[in-house]
């Protein structure tokens, strides 16, 4: 147990590294990007003293390294900073947007790993059926038309024609669970259409992979039902992939919705991020990077301790 | 149906259109004209009937309206606004010292009244008293004054400062505001409409300008920047009506034009901006949904710079612009939203605006002056982006086309949307750009028709504009005035390195439940930024 521990700690601390790494990055790229906050707010009337008095003002007339430091600076004593372009307070901004992105992601993957559990084990069941056929030809479909696409047949039919959902997600502190649930219920089903078929292919490919092996035979041998052949044997040891899987369609669901939030005007992080790189909004585009960054980090290590914990092989090396 | 039929439809639905937006035409005279025209009267009686809804404003209800042209990095700080989002918001919660009435009218504000020395120098604004900011303070001349110096001096961060630079000093006297002016100008009041001037509290000479404390007839209850704002009725309003017809409003921020339309079908907002154009004949056509347009200011311009060759001979320019199609870019570009320019930054809203002129498509005259100008045979390159207006690339290959009809061949190059405005516009010899709405003509060609203008795109340099557009503006008498800016009209049109082929128009998209009155204000889009206290629940 101490082994496992101890990678946790090792891994913790690789991912603290790349975060800085990250941070490095980011701040690099959009130094070069041609421009800076003060053209991007002033647009086309800006004169040359307008656009100086506005750097000096945010203080961007300051050395790159320096305001790199003082926003490491401020970050380590818990304090995000404040929006160069509106002047907020970025941890403000950024709590609400981010339980938003949140919901929306643990939302669509609530509906969506069960079911590519229960379409997987079902589709390695009855390989090569019709059933078989027909899931992964509709899943792949869904996963091959763009998230817009499938947004905007989803608002016209569900919202413009049925009225049963809402087009625009109109959600504030203030929203109800429920009413949360049934606004946010056209993207997650857009997002489901996205990340359903890796997980329920992953699943099926990496149970028949089992299949093959002796003691699912032995099984069989002994006259165990199909069904519990599966879920009492091949699946445990098919954890390991399927939570990689997992682990890497909910990192996309946190960070790469932005199409998904501005067809349906969701208040998520996405955006956010989106307009402070056309702002070169630097500490928010920080803070935002920082954040999706970690939700990867955390998220493949959660992944592999899945992985470990349920493979006895891994978790007891000899 | 035969073409003739059809033609003759076309034709009764300007007719049509022309007699519902002259304000003089009275129910009466609108029966009388489309049974004269042959129509039934339900025809007449159903096409009257959305105007005849607007004509009754109603106090009251929840008005929800979605938005573009809004940004998650957005904020109260008036000097920082370039966007019809928060133009909107702040025409609500804030005021400003005048407004422009939907008549297009000076119409007081937090000035009760105000009067000018006999050489437009100084300007003395009478400041209305008794008035609360939400916060509960009162409003003072100090409030006046430091709201006013946000745009100007060294440190000013605003984008209006242009439009202030002319003010050498304010001060205050009792009630009274004192603006003085380095030159006479007419039009000073106008400068205190400019969307960027909010009245705000301030604290030791210095204006507040991201306190949500106005004096406008709604609580910025509250504001989420890109995302959505709550505003409800101020119960401690100084209008003496109310100043404002809903009782509270959802603005919403919706950048998606697909969202933003199927919002406004299933009835989730009542309002929208800027519907597509390019689907906009089928909403048209969607039930319960009306389309607002109004016509703009807004110039379509294309630079030249006038100090590099080709562009600084005047036979060439002549030879561009009359090989331009006007018409074929209001209808393929705009989809018809638009009417024709005639290479001068005045627009058809303006009481100077000179309709006699026209810049007539000719490709004979054009190549006469091609040959004249020895560039036939010339390749050009025109900078564009669809940053500079929504269609420029369009556009820009119509323009190709036209032009090597007459032997003037076009390289277009497709410029970043970022940095546009500082690294391409102002910068190469020929560009797509765009000069929205001004409220009195002196803003427009101070700012880009001077030879002293910072922003002058073409680089013209002509004195006769200069000595007139100074005269114009220390120039009291109205028909004296009109006169001066038809000549400057007539010059830039003819001489002038801008070619400008049409003037936009605003549009916008309401549920049939919203009242949206006769007439409605230009400006800006939105009645003018103010259409969140005009516009009602029917």
């Amino acid at each position: 147990m101490n082994k496992i521990l101890l990678m946790i700690l090792q891994r913790f601390g690789l991912g603290l590294l790349t975060l800085f790494v990250v941070s490095i990055i980011i701040f690099v790229g959009v130094e070069f990007l041609p421009g800076d906050i003060a053209e991007a707010l002033l647009g086309q009337g800006a004169s040359p003293e307008n656009v100086a008095a506005l750097r000096h003002e945010l203080g961007l007339d300051r050395p790159a390294h320096t305001r790199y430091i003082d926003w490491w600076a401020g970050v380590l004593q818990g304090d995000l900073g404040t929006s160069l372009a509106n002047r907020r307070d970025i941890a403000e901004l950024i709590t609400f947007r981010l339980s938003n992105t949140l919901f929306l992601a643990l939302t669509a993957a609530a509906i969506s790993v069960p079911l590519a559990l229960l379409f997987g084990i079902l589709a390695a069941l009855y390989r090569n059926s019709l059933y078989d056929r027909s899931v992964n030809v509709v899943t792949l479909g869904a996963v091959s038309a763009p998230e817009f696409l499938t947004a905007y047949v989803l608002i016209l039919y569900f919202s413009v024609k049925l009225g049963w959902f809402p087009s625009l997600s109109n959600i504030d502190q203030d929203t109800s669970f429920i009413d949360k649930l049934h606004q946010v219920a056209l993207p997650a089903i857009t997002l489901m259409g996205v990340i359903l078929a890796y997980m329920m292919r992953m699943v099926r490919a990496s149970i028949i992979n089992l299949l093959a092996s002796a003691y699912i035979e032995m099984a069989h041998l002994k006259g165990m039902p199909k069904f519990r052949v599966i879920v009492k044997h091949a699946l445990p040891n098919a954890w390991a992939p399927i939570a990689n899987i997992i682990a890497i369609s909910l990192a996309y669901l946190v960070v790469g919705v932005v199409v998904v939030e501005v067809v349906f005007i969701y208040p998520g992080l996405g955006q956010l991020m989106v307009d402070s790189v056309s702002n070169r909004d630097i500490p928010v585009v920080q803070a935002c990077s920082m954040i999706f960054a970690g939700t990867y980090i955390l998220l493949n290590l959660t992944a592999d301790i899945v992985s470990i914990c349920t493979n006895p092989r891994l978790l007891h090396p000899k | 149906m035969k073409k003739s039929k059809i033609e003759q439809i076309i034709h009764q639905d300007i007719i049509l259109k022309q007699a519902l937006s002259d304000p003089r035409v009275t129910r009466r005279d609108f029966l009388a004209f489309t049974g004269a025209m042959g129509m039934t009267a339900t025809m007449g009686g159903a096409l009257w009937s959305n105007r005849a809804l607007a004509a009754t404003p109603k106090r009251g209800g929840h008005m929800v309206s979605g938005l573009n042209d809004a940004n998650t990095g957005d904020s109260l700080d008036c000097g920082l606004f370039n966007a019809t989002y928060m133009i909107c918001i702040s025409r609500a919660f804030r005021d400003s010292l005048v407004n422009v009435g939907q008549d297009n009218s000076m119409e007081p504000a937090l000035a009760e009244s105000w009067e000018a020395s006999p050489d437009a120098k100084i300007w003395r604004f009478n400041i209305r008293q008794g008035v609360e900011f939400h916060n509960g303070k009162s409003l003072t001349t100090d409030d006046v004054v430091a709201s006013i110096n946000k745009h100007r001096g060294e440190d000013s961060t605003s984008y209006a400062k242009g439009v202030f630079s002319g003010i050498s000093d304010v001060r205050v006297d009792g009630n009274t505001v004192i603006v003085e002016l380095a030159d006479g100008n007419a039009d000073c009041p106008a400068l205190f409409t400019d969307y960027h001037f909010n009245i705000m509290p301030s604290k030791d000479g210095v204006a507040e300008s991201l306190s949500s404390a106005g004096t406008g007839p709604y609580l910025l209850k509250e504001y989420n920047p890109g995302v959505k704002t709550v505003l409800e009725r101020n119960p401690n309003t100084w209008h003496p009506d109310g100043g404002a017809l809903a009782d509270s409003h959802e603005v919403l921020a919706i950048l998606d034009d697909t969202a933003r339309q199927s919002a406004l079908i299933s009835g989730s907002v009542d309002v929208i901006n800027r519907p597509a154009l390019k689907g906009i004949a089928r909403l048209k056509n969607v039930k319960g949904v009306n389309i607002v347009d109004v016509a703009s200011n807004l110039a379509f311009t294309h630079p030249m710079r006038m100090d590099v060759t080709p562009f600084d001979n005047m036979d060439f320019r002549t030879a561009l612009k009359l090989s331009t199609p006007r018409q074929e870019f209001i209808d393929k570009v705009l989809f018809g939203y638009g009417a024709i320019g005639n290479d001068q930054p005045l627009g058809p809203g303006f009481g100077s605006y000179d309709a006699s002129l026209n810049v007539e498509y000719d490709l004979d005259k054009a190549k006469h002056h091609l040959k004249k100008s020895g560039h036939e045979g010339v390749t050009i390159d025109l900078s564009a982006s669809n940053t500079s207006y929504g269609g420029a690339m369009d556009a820009a290959q119509l323009f190709q086309q036209h032009w090597a009809k007459i032997g003037v061949n076009t390289n277009i190059v497709q410029e970043p949307q970022d940095g546009y405005w500082n690294n391409v516009w102002n910068v190469k010899p020929f560009c797509t750009c765009y000069w929205g709405a001004r409220p009195v003509e002196d803003m427009i060609l101070s700012i880009a028709y001077l030879s002293s203008s910072p922003w002058n795109d073409t680089v013209i340099k002509n004195a006769r504009v200069d000595e007139l557009v100074v005269a114009a503006r220390g120039e009291l008498d109205a028909a004296k005035r009109k006169a001066m800016y038809q000549e400057v009209q007539h010059i830039i049109s003819k001489e002038g390195g801008t070619i400008i082929p049409a003037f936009g128009t605003d549009v916008a998209a309401t549920r049939d439940t919203i009242g949206v009155g006769e007439q409605i204000g230009g400006g800006w889009e939105m009645d003018g930024g103010h259409y969140l206290k005009r516009w009602w629940n029917a």
